[in-house]
This record gives structure tokens, C-alpha cells and sequence, in this order.
């Protein structure tokens, strides 16, 4: 069983600029900042190697930072400019009983980070949900649409930050 | 000339007696064997993860009673461990009994459920009017403490809302007396009978590569062999103190991992969680219920994963906090999110009627899958 | 007897007839199907712990009048896509076949509809009315689901007629008769003369008869529960999968008839079952009307003791739905081919054999 530090040296040695930071300064969980387009090659490489063995994905979120710049938009509203948006992954490992968590972050302007499914089939949902509701595009996933708001719904991903809802959904008024 | 064949699209749609609440399946079929099914959620999203960005963390608690409605003891448990591991305050012993205590009688209504809707769906109707006779003391138990029937707001952080009933020990002492004869009731009618054998053994059989692969937890993942329980392995709370067995599914009178072992580790673990409530009763400290409850909850700037053994699965909380009494960012993983996903896989080759016995045995609630 | 009573009242051939025909329908079937719905509901109730409807006259009596007097008044739609003709006639053919078949049934020995010599097997010819019945009205109710119902009940009613005829083969090979009357009259004297104990002939013969005439029996018993659409044989009304199967689409007046062929075949086929073995109307005691020296008494007292048999097999019927789950589409077929249809004919083969002796 090893603890994240002993984790982020193995990922370190292995992959060297792909990985970050190692964050433990914070409550509650040490977590492991990586380069969002090296994200399923560490994957990979966590799942199997005989030592690490992360042979379950628990969690997959999505993340506004609102680091951005708050700036005005186009019918008067708040937009944020620049910033990221992020997806954490919690990691286990049910032989050794080990958990990990990693952080990548993709610029909000062009979110995009490569897909855990082939390794995990459990990503596929959460991926969707990820992309829905904050807009993060997800390469080389299989089938990246809208999974809990309706199909068309054309007026952005609800859960950032700077969200506004629109005044009409096929003539249905939508703020009651 | 020759006759055209051709694949039909069957929709089981929201609207359906069999599918547990607003879910639609889309169904390829050749004749009565189907090629995939593609399931289309989201008709009950209340944007939860956005609702609690704007309130207080207390505030919270009685959202997240409402996603998974008919565990919701449950839901609050896990929530409210991850915001007192944030704020790193230490309840009081009698409060950690009081909490496994309604999450195991909690436990069994939800299984109760399960297991009744499960035969009225494979066709028979009595089995299910005598889970809710049960279920309906259990509920009681729980009207007697908190107020409330279904979605309680009782477990706060840092305590409970209110502390037991006076008649509590004795009410719950019988109702475990009474309850464990029913259980080989319920064996006799459903889990021995020689139609539910056939209707659910060797369907819907869920290999356990597969299983963990897909994040599958909870009686699924124990129905297929695989002996993996939140309780034991990553223990929370004080469940370490207890004496209590994990059943698992052993291919009893089909596969490993079939709709028939689903079903039976969930009879199981209603008998284990008989155990364990006995244990918690006999041991129950005094104390003061709420001495531990903060005036306000502001959790330092941090991040959380706390998880639960729900009666369904694994619940995982991700609870992010800036600083300030809203919560930044609350992501729930929900068990029954994850299990519909494995629905296509598993239902390949079957027929439309095995589509309804996998999805009861899956056991999903849709306010839990849509959130 | 009563065709004559109605020819010397009215002294017209033709009157007599009609009032002969149309007896069974009000003063029997009606009410019946009417009572049935009723000991449905209680005894469903009862079993699952609970009461049943109590407020609607007591205990309950009045509820089914109260239904149907809300089903008349529902809305009759028919949807622009369906086939209008022939989702208008469906559940007339489905009340036609069910409604046909009691007029051979004998009720007493005073009245039987049509006393042919063909009983038996005019019932088994016009209960096919009932499959017609229900494909048309699942081919136009231009629905998946209906259709999917509908396919697989005529499928299901057409494989059980199958053992239902071989054990009807059995009893005709035993008395050599088709005609239902003459059957329920051989049964005479106490019910140790009942086809389900050998028959009334004593000797070897009767005795060797009883084991396979009780396996007979089983065979018609589940073979008629799977005609009648009754769990563990509802895939066609498969309330989980189908919503409602064929008779989906149906609303007021026309469900209301569809809903009252299920409960009038089901007393049918419980007569039939009652006629064949266990003595149609005979009493399994001896006549009150015997012991008083009173001649009329003898008919009611039929009657009474066949409406009694025929509702306590209504009744295992209705036990045996709430009790049991339900068989899949392939196994109810598997059933039926693989294992009713080789035990009644290897049945069959047997007493056969043993009517020769």
C-alpha cells in the first residue's frame, strides 16, 4: 500500500514534465496536478503497473475554477475570461487499497482533455456528464454528447460559473 | 420475393410501469432478442450541484435527501462525514451509534423496497404488499425520531437534529424480533420459488472484470463474487466495532453474478444488518446529541472525497470549499448513475422481458441517477 | 326441460328460442362476471394483508356495479391510425367466443343451452374465436406493444389447446360420449362415481384409472389457466413489460367487454374442467330432493352444486394468480411443447390401454 507521495516520485520519475505539482498543503486530499494532454498515457500507465494496480476509477468530475478575469459580456451579463476549467480523478486500487487523486486543467477558452474511457469504462457517463455540464470536450471519447439536459439545449453548460438561463426553450418560458 | 427483416426500436419510455421512475430505454430488437439498449436520462434533473453552490452547507442537507429518496439517511451520512472531515471536528460517540443505527434500519427499507418492486415486476404481486407492511414499521421507527417519513433533514453537521425517542430502543428491539421470521417468508415465496429461479438465473450475468471496470459497486459488485463492502474495507464511522459477515453471490442455482445473486445478497444483507442494529442497541452510549454542532459551518480551503456504503453502491461526495460558508463545487457519485451504465453491456442477447429483471436487479433510483 | 316450459308459456318455437338463449346471458353470466370481480379483488386483498374495497355497500358488493357504471360513461376513442373496423369488432369476437361456448355447457339437468351431440367439441371449435379476436385487436391498435401482446397470447392460446384437447381425448375414449349432458349424467350417484376417481363402472378398471386421471386433470388445469391469460401465464397482459398488452388502447364500453370475456372464459373453462371430472352438476352427497320426496327440488339443487364447483375452480384460479410470478415467453412455450404435450400424450397412450381390459 503507498501513500500519494510515494506515488507522485514513481510518476515523476516516469513522466517528468507531464506532471505538475503535488499539492498536500491543503485539507483534506493530497492531490496530483498533470498536463491535461498526457492524462491517459499516466492513466495508462497506473492501471498496470504491477505496483500500483488503480484498477477502479471511483470519481470523475468536472470543476469551475472562476480564476478567470471577471469582464462584461455581450448583453450585459458577467462572463469570466481566461481561467481553467479542471476534472479531478479519483483513482483506487482494490488489491492494494491505495487512492490517489489527480487534477488536470485545460484553458476555458478551449477545454480540452484526453479521455480515460478506453481504460475505464466507468468514465464514459461521467465524462458525459463533464462535458454537459461544463463544456469540457473530451478526446477520443466515443460518444460525447449531452447526457442530463435535453439534447438541443443550445444555451451553454449550466454548471459554470457564469451561466445565465435563457428566456425561451421551444416557447417554453424557462425563470418562472 | 423475399421478406425484408428488419431491426425494431422499442421504446420502454418515462412513462412505465416497470422502469422506477422517469427513465427511458431505447431498445434495438431482432424479434425478441435485443442488440443494445441505450438508456436516455435527465428527465428528473434538479440541478442539485448547482442549487448548493448557493446555499450554506446546512442548508444543503435537505437536497441531498432527495436524490436517492428512498435511502436518505444514507445520503446525509455521507455528506455530512465529508464536511466534518473538512472542518476536522470529532462527533460525539452516541451520535456515531445513532447514525449507524438509521443507516442500517435504513438499509433494510430500501432492500425492502428493492426486493418488492423487483417481484412485482418478474409478476408476483403479494411478495411486495408484505416489504411495504415491513417497511412501514421501519418507517415509523423514523417518524418517531425525526418527524418525517420518507426525507428526514437528521443527520446535521457535526450531530443530529434531535436525539431518540425515549420509546426508541424498545420499539426498535421489537421490531427485530418481529422482522427476522419474515425474511424466510420472503424466501420461501420469491427466492425458492421455482418461477423467479427461472426467470432470473443465468440472466443478465455480470463478469467481475467487467464489474469493476465499470465502477460498479454495492450488491451488484458482491453478487459477483467479488467480497468488496465500504464498511470493512474503508471503514467510516464506527463500523469497525460491529461483528457482521459480507454475503456474496456464489452461483447458488445459476452463474456467478447473475439477476437471482443480486437479488439473494441483497436478502442477506437484511439479516447482516439485523446484526449489526442488535450490536449498536445493546451498546448505545449517553450523551448529548448536539454539543457538537457548530454555530457556523465554514469549512477552510480544501477539497473532500468522502464515501459511504449506500444501500445501493458506493456514494461518493467531492466537496470543494473556498473559504466560505457556500460549498464551491459539490459533485455526487452516485451508485445508481454508474449502474445504468452498465445496462447495455449486459443486456446484449437477451429478451425484453430479461430487460426488466436486469434493470430490477440493478436497483436504481432515478432521483439518484439524474440528481 | 326449460325449452319446453318456455314453449308451453308462449306457444311460439321461435320466442322460446330466444328467451332459451338469452337466459344464460342475464341471469348467469352477467352476474357472475360482476360477482367474480369482486371475490377478485377480496381474495387478491386478503392474501396481500390487507381488506379490499369495504365502503361501496358492505363489504364492498356494490363495487363492481359502481365501475361499470363508470366505464359506460368513459369516452369511446379510437385513435385516426387504427384500423376502424376491425379495432370495433375485436372485442365483440372476443365476447362472442366465450359467450359461445356456454350455450353446451349443462347448468342442471333441466337446462342446457343446446343439448348437441357434439358437445365438447363445439366448445373447443368456437373458443377459437377468442384467438381472432385478440390478434385483431392488437394488429389495429397501431402499437408496438399491443402487437407484441396480441402475437404472443394467440401463440400462447393456440400451443395449450393442444394438451387441453388430448385429455378431453382420454375422457371421450373412457365414456364414448361428446355430448356434456350425457357425461354429467353418468357421473351419477355420490362422488365416488366422478371421472376424477376412475368412473362410475366399479371393477379393476376404475381403480387403475384414478393416478392418471389425476395427472389428466393437472394437465387441463394449467393448459386452461394459460388459454384463459391467467398468471403464471399473463405475458399478453404483462402489466411490467407491455403496459397492458393487446387491450391497451381500449377504453370504456369496449374494455369493459374484453374485461368481462376474461372473467366469463374463466368460469367457462372452470365448467368444463367440473363437467369432465368431477361430475358436472351431480351432487357429491345424494339429493335433498331424494330424501323429501320433492321432484322439483332435484334441478336447483343441481344448479347450486355446479355453480358451487365451477366458482371454487374460479377460485384456485384466482389463488393461484396472486401467488405466483410469471412465466417468460419462452418458457411458457418450452412448458407447453416440452413437457405437457409428451405427458398427455404418453397419458393418453396409457388409459387407452387400459380401456381395452
Amino acid at each position: 500500500m503507498k501513500n500519494p507521495e510515494e506515488i507522485f516520485n514513481i510518476l515523476k520519475e516516469k513522466f517528468g514534465d507531464a506532471i505538475i505539482e503535488f499539492a498536500s498543503s491543503q485539507p483534506v486530499d493530497p492531490f496530483i496536478t498533470v498536463k491535461p494532454n498526457e492524462i491517459d498515457k499516466i492513466c495508462r500507465f497506473l492501471f498496470d503497473n504491477d505496483e500500483l494496480l488503480f484498477d477502479s476509477l471511483m470519481n470523475l468530475s468536472g470543476v469551475d475554477d472562476a480564476n478567470g478575469k471577471k469582464a462584461a459580456g455581450q448583453n450585459g451579463d458577467n462572463i469570466i475570461e481566461g481561467g481553467t476549467l479542471s476534472v479531478y480523478y479519483h483513482l483506487e486500487s482494490t488489491k492494494f487499497k491505495h487512492k490517489l487523486v489527480l487534477k488536470t486543467s485545460a484553458p476555458r477558452e478551449n477545454p480540452e482533455v484526453n479521455s480515460v474511457e478506453s481504460i475505464w469504462r466507468h468514465a464514459d457517463w461521467h465524462e458525459r456528464e463533464a462535458y454537459d455540464l461544463f463544456g469540457i470536450i473530451f478526446l477520443n471519447h466515443p460518444d460525447l454528447r449531452r447526457i442530463l439536459m435535453p439534447y438541443d439545449w443550445e444555451a451553454g453548460h449550466p454548471l459554470r460559473k457564469d451561466y445565465k438561463n435563457p428566456e425561451f426553450y421551444h416557447g417554453m418560458k424557462v425563470p418562472y | 420475393m423475399a421478406l425484408k427483416t428488419e431491426q425494431m426500436i422499442l421504446n420502454m419510455g418515462p412513462q412505465h410501469p416497470a422502469t422506477h421512475g422517469v427513465l427511458r430505454l431505447e431498445l434495438e430488437l431482432e424479434g425478441e432478442i435485443i442488440q443494445s439498449v441505450q438508456p436516455h436520462i435527465g428527465y428528473l434533473h434538479r440541478c442539485f450541484e448547482k442549487h448548493a453552490e448557493a446555499m450554506t452547507y446546512p442548508q444543503v442537507i435537505p437536497y441531498v435527501d432527495r436524490m436517492d429518496y428512498l435511502a436518505s439517511m444514507y445520503n446525509e451520512f455521507g455528506y455530512v462525514i465529508g464536511v466534518e472531515k473538512l472542518l476536522g471536528i470529532q462527533v460525539p460517540e452516541r451520535v456515531e451509534y445513532i447514525r449507524v443505527i438509521m443507516g442500517e434500519l435504513q438499509r433494510i427499507a430500501s432492500h425492502l423496497v428493492a426486493i418488492g418492486t423487483y417481484g412485482m415486476d418478474i409478476g408476483a404481486f403479494t411478495p411486495f404488499l408484505y416489504c411495504f407492511r415491513d417497511r412501514e414499521k421501519i418507517l415509523s421507527l423514523f417518524e418517531m425520531t425525526c418527524g418525517a417519513r420518507l426525507l428526514y433533514n437528521y443527520f446535521w453537521v457535526g450531530g443530529l437534529s434531535h436525539d431518540l425517542h425515549p420509546d426508541f430502543v424498545r420499539s426498535a428491539k421489537e421490531f427485530v424480533k418481529y422482522f427476522r421470521p419474515n425474511i424466510k417468508e420472503l424466501n420461501d415465496l420469491l427466492t425458492n420459488n421455482r418461477i423467479f429461479i427461472d426467470r432470473t438465473a443465468n440472466v443478465g450475468v455480470l463478469p467481475l472484470e467487467t464489474a469493476i471496470n465499470y465502477g460498479i459497486t454495492g450488491p451488484n459488485l458482491r453478487g459477483s463474487g467479488f467480497k468488496w463492502d465500504l464498511r470493512k474495507d474503508d471503514p467510516y464511522s464506527i463500523y469497525n466495532k460491529f461483528d457482521f459477515d459480507i454475503p456474496t453471490g456464489q452461483g447458488l442455482v445459476g452463474t456467478v453474478g447473475d439477476c437471482w445473486d443480486r437479488y439473494y445478497v441483497r436478502i442477506q444483507e437484511m439479516e447482516q444488518s439485523l446484526r449489526i442494529i442488535e450490536q449498536a442497541l445493546d451498546q448505545l452510549p449517553d450523551g448529548d446529541v448536539t454539543s457538537a454542532i457548530p454555530k457556523r459551518v465554514k469549512p477552510p480551503i480544501g477539497q473532500v472525497y468522502s464515501r459511504v456504503e449506500n444501500p445501493k453502491g458506493e456514494l461518493g461526495y467531492f466537496i470543494i470549499s473556498d473559504g466560505s460558508v457556500n460549498p464551491f463545487r459539490i459533485k455526487v457519485r452516485g451508485p445508481s448513475f454508474v449502474h445504468l451504465g452498465v445496462m447495455n453491456e449486459i443486456c446484449k442477447g437477451h429478451m425484453v422481458a430479461d430487460v426488466i429483471a436486469i434493470l430490477g436487479s440493478i436497483d436504481i433510483v432515478l432521483g439518484e441517477v439524474d440528481r | 326441460m326449460i325449452y319446453n316450459f318456455f314453449y308451453s308459456i308462449t306457444g311460439s318455437l321461435l320466442i322460446a328460442d330466444i328467451i332459451q338463449s338469452l337466459l344464460p346471458l342475464f341471469i348467469f353470466i352477467l352476474p357472475f362476471a360482476l360477482f367474480a370481480v369482486w371475490l377478485e379483488r377480496k381474495v387478491s386483498a386478503h392474501m396481500q394483508d390487507r381488506l379490499g374495497p369495504m365502503r361501496v355497500g358492505s363489504h364492498g358488493w356494490l363495487q363492481t356495479i359502481a365501475d361499470i357504471m363508470k366505464l359506460v360513461q368513459k369516452e369511446d376513442i379510437v385513435a385516426t391510425e387504427n384500423d376502424k373496423p376491425l379495432f370495433n369488432i375485436a372485442p365483440v369476437l372476443v365476447f362472442v367466443g366465450t359467450y359461445a361456448a356456454f350455450a353446451a355447457i349443462p347448468f342442471s339437468s333441466a337446462y342446457i343451452g343446446s343439448n348437441i351431440d357434439l358437445g365438447i367439441f363445439f366448445i373447443i371449435a368456437v373458443s377459437g374465436f377468442v384467438v381472432a379476436g385478440i390478434l385483431m385487436a392488437g394488429w389495429s391498435s397501431n402499437n408496438k406493444y399491443s402487437l407484441l401482446g396480441a402475437m404472443r397470447s394467440a401463440a400462447q392460446i393456440i400451443s395449450y389447446e393442444i394438451p387441453t384437447i388430448l385429455v378431453i381425448i382420454t375422457i371421450i375414449m373412457i365414456t364414448g360420449t361428446l355430448n356434456l349432458n350425457t357425461l354429467s349424467e353418468m357421473q351419477t350417484g355420490h362422488f365416488w362415481n366422478w371421472m376424477i376417481l376412475g368412473g362410475p363402472q366399479l371393477g379393476i378398471v376404475k381403480f387403475l384409472l384414478i393416478p392418471f386421471m389425476i395427472i389428466g386433470f393437472v394437465i387441463i388445469y394449467i393448459s386452461t389457466l394459460a388459454e384463459v391469460n391467467r398468471t403464471p401465464f399473463d405475458i399478453p397482459e404483462a402489466e411490467s413489460e407491455l403496459v397492458s398488452g393487446y387491450h391497451t388502447e381500449y377504453t370504456g364500453m369496449k374494455f369493459a367487454m374484453f374485461f368481462l370475456a376474461e372473467y366469463a372464459n374463466m368460469f367457462a373453462v372452470s365448467a368444463i374442467v367440473t363437467v369432465l371430472f368431477f361430475g358436472g352438476y351431480q351432487s357429491p352427497i345424494g339429493y335433498l330432493g331424494n330424501l323429501l320426496h320433492l321432484k322439483w327440488l332435484i334441478p336447483i339443487e343441481q344448479l347450486f352444486w355446479f355453480t358451487t364447483k365451477g366458482i371454487f375452480f374460479v377460485f384456485v384460479q384466482m389463488w393461484l394468480r396472486w401467488t405466483l410470478p410469471r412465466l417468460r415467453v419462452d418458457q411458457l412455450m418450452a412448458a407447453c411443447w416440452k413437457y405437457l404435450i409428451p405427458i398427455a400424450f404418453v397419458n393418453l397412450i396409457i388409459i387407452g390401454l387400459i380401456t381395452l381390459l
